[in-house]
């Protein structure tokens, strides 16, 4: 199965995945066919725990609908991804803010996607 | 670093600009490129007979040199497309000077030609097809803007850098502009229009990005040697170096130091010369952040200092170090790929021929480009004969 096939697919299946070589222990996020750390072939998927920290945000106010906020999120398995945080206002999202993972299945494009909610635990 | 010694064995002996700002409905891209390689020629005292290297990149053209060379109607023996954004020109200048060195070629034309600007009205943008799948596109970025947005607001946060500081950034901007009679924006600007100005994408507002203008360019290289014979003053070569660590901004290790850390130590180490002995710099100011990343990066002040830096007019005419002399992106030109004109500032500068902007003796200008989102880095060191 291709990376970015197998990343869908866990991702359909509620799964925030990433994958982890085995040579280096690098946690390695977009989906490769190799590690960018230190180009083994030998990567294992492996599903986030979804929990992370805020690394950037932006908020985006569309003239004909709600503003958003696209942020940089570093996981805490080692990978930072490009998402969203819902579930509060967009201008309320701030740098360095603990967050957690929900799989959104609906969405603008044809698949799931991840999103980030504040973590309060 | 070892390989050829490449300080001062080629020269920059022609630029030009084409037609900027906004051309109309019925002008195209290569024919803007076309019209800035004549002038540039002009200037060289060659024409296109002369010319057997071509160096390009046109957006959404993936054969832009064979596209420019049938319209120029040259057979170039030695030809390079590399498409690094908007650095790819600076990037263009270090490989033409390699190429003219190892007698692969010996007239080097750089050409680039964008009708962006117009294209907005006509439904002509640029498309291309789908590269690997993407995983940020599900979340609505508006790129490039979101990607320099969050690299500016990091820098806010880990820094303290201020809106504020941003805004002086595009104040500068606009003040060496009024002094451009081929800049596009002219009018009076203060912080607080900045300030005051529509946010398109958090802390980035709509007068923090560049322009969106038509325009091309073009610049003419050969060897030092054969550069001395012809009509303008020859202006060196003395250092390039090149770096890119990330595509997308997902990817970028830290948002507060891009790669213009590595490229500029190569540069300087070429050039023997470090950020003390410049006199003026032009650096691909595509954002407001850019500027203030990129002095700090080329080393003209410590990371986190850029904000302090740029302030009280520093960057401004008058000011300490003059920076984007033309205007820059935000206030002079931006077709989409700026880096060309920093290279044809730069030139001028040191020719002094930039007229009310013009430094007083400028022997070395540094000309940064950037590409993608704060991906290329590109960083090019020029002097004058009194340099070498
Ligand atoms: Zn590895």
């Amino acid at each position: 199965m291709t990376p970015h096939r197998e990343y869908t697919d866990r991702l359909a299946a509620g799964e925030v995945a990433f994958q982890r070589c085995d040579d280096c222990r690098a946690a390695v996020f977009q989906p490769r066919v190799l590690c960018p750390a230190c180009g083994s072939t030998r990567l294992t998927w492996g599903q986030s725990a979804g929990l992370g920290t805020v690394y950037s945000v932006s908020v985006l106010s569309p003239r004909d609908g709600r503003p958003y906020s696209v942020a940089l999120i570093d996981l805490d398995e080692g990978f930072r991804m490009m998402s969203t945080v819902v579930g509060m206002p967009a201008g309320d999202v701030r740098i360095g803010m603990r967050v957690r993972a929900q799989v959104d299945q609906v969405d603008q494009v044809d698949q799931a996607r991840v999103e980030f909610l504040a973590d309060r635990s | 670093m070892s390989g050829p010694d490449l300080r001062g064995a080629a020269a920059i002996v022609g630029v030009a600009e084409s037609d900027l700002g906004e051309v109309g409905q019925d002008r195209y891209a290569i024919e803007l490129a076309a019209q800035a390689s004549v002038a540039a020629l002009a200037e060289a005292g060659l024409t296109t007979r002369d010319v057997d290297g071509l160096f390009c990149a046109i957006a959404g053209r993936g054969m832009a040199p064979l596209d420019v060379a049938e319209y120029l109607g040259v057979r170039p023996r030695y030809t390079d497309g590399t498409m690094v954004g908007g650095s790819s020109f600076v990037s263009h200048l270090h490989h033409a000077a390699l190429a003219v060195a190892a007698g692969a070629c010996d007239v080097a034309l750089i050409a680039y030609g964008s009708t962006a600007r117009s294209d907005s009205g006509r439904g002509r943008l640029p498309t291309g097809p789908p590269e690997l799948p993407s995983y940020e596109a599900a979340y609505r970025p508006r790129m490039p803007v979101t990607g320099y947005a969050l690299a500016a607001a990091r820098h806010m946060y880990q820094y303290g850098t201020t809106r504020t500081q941003l805004a002086e950034v595009a104040v500068a901007a606009r003040r060496w502009a009024m002094l451009n009679p081929k800049a596009f924006a002219r009018d009076p600007l203060t912080i607080e229009d900045v300030l005051a100005s529509r946010v398109i994408s958090s802390p980035l507002s709509a007068l923090d990005c560049c322009l969106v203008t038509d325009g091309g360019g073009a610049v003419v290289v050969t060897r030092a040697d054969r550069a001395r014979d012809l009509p303008r003053p020859p202006v060196y070569l003395l250092g390039a170096g090149e770096a890119h660590w990330h595509r997308t901004i997902a990817q970028m290790p830290d948002l507060t130091v891009t790669a213009a850390t590595e490229s500029s130590a190569r540069a300087y180490a070429m050039a023997k010369l470090g950020p003390a002995d410049v006199d003026v710099v032009e650096l691909y100011d595509a954002f407001t952040i850019n500027t203030i990343l990129f002095l700090e990066d080329l080393g003209f002040c410590a990371k986190g200092e850029g904000g302090d830096f740029v302030s009280g007019g520093r960057i401004a005419p008058g000011g300490v170090l003059p920076v984007n002399t033309n205007g820059g992106g935000l206030s002079y030109c931006h077709p989409g790929m700026y880096g060309i004109f920093t290279l044809i500032e730069a030139t001028r500068q040191i020719r002094g021929e930039a007229g009310e902007r013009q430094q007083p003796g400028v022997t070395v200008a540094l000309a940064h480009g950037n590409g993608g989102q704060l991906s290329s880095q590109v960083t090019a060191i020029l002097g004058s004969e009194a340099s070498l």
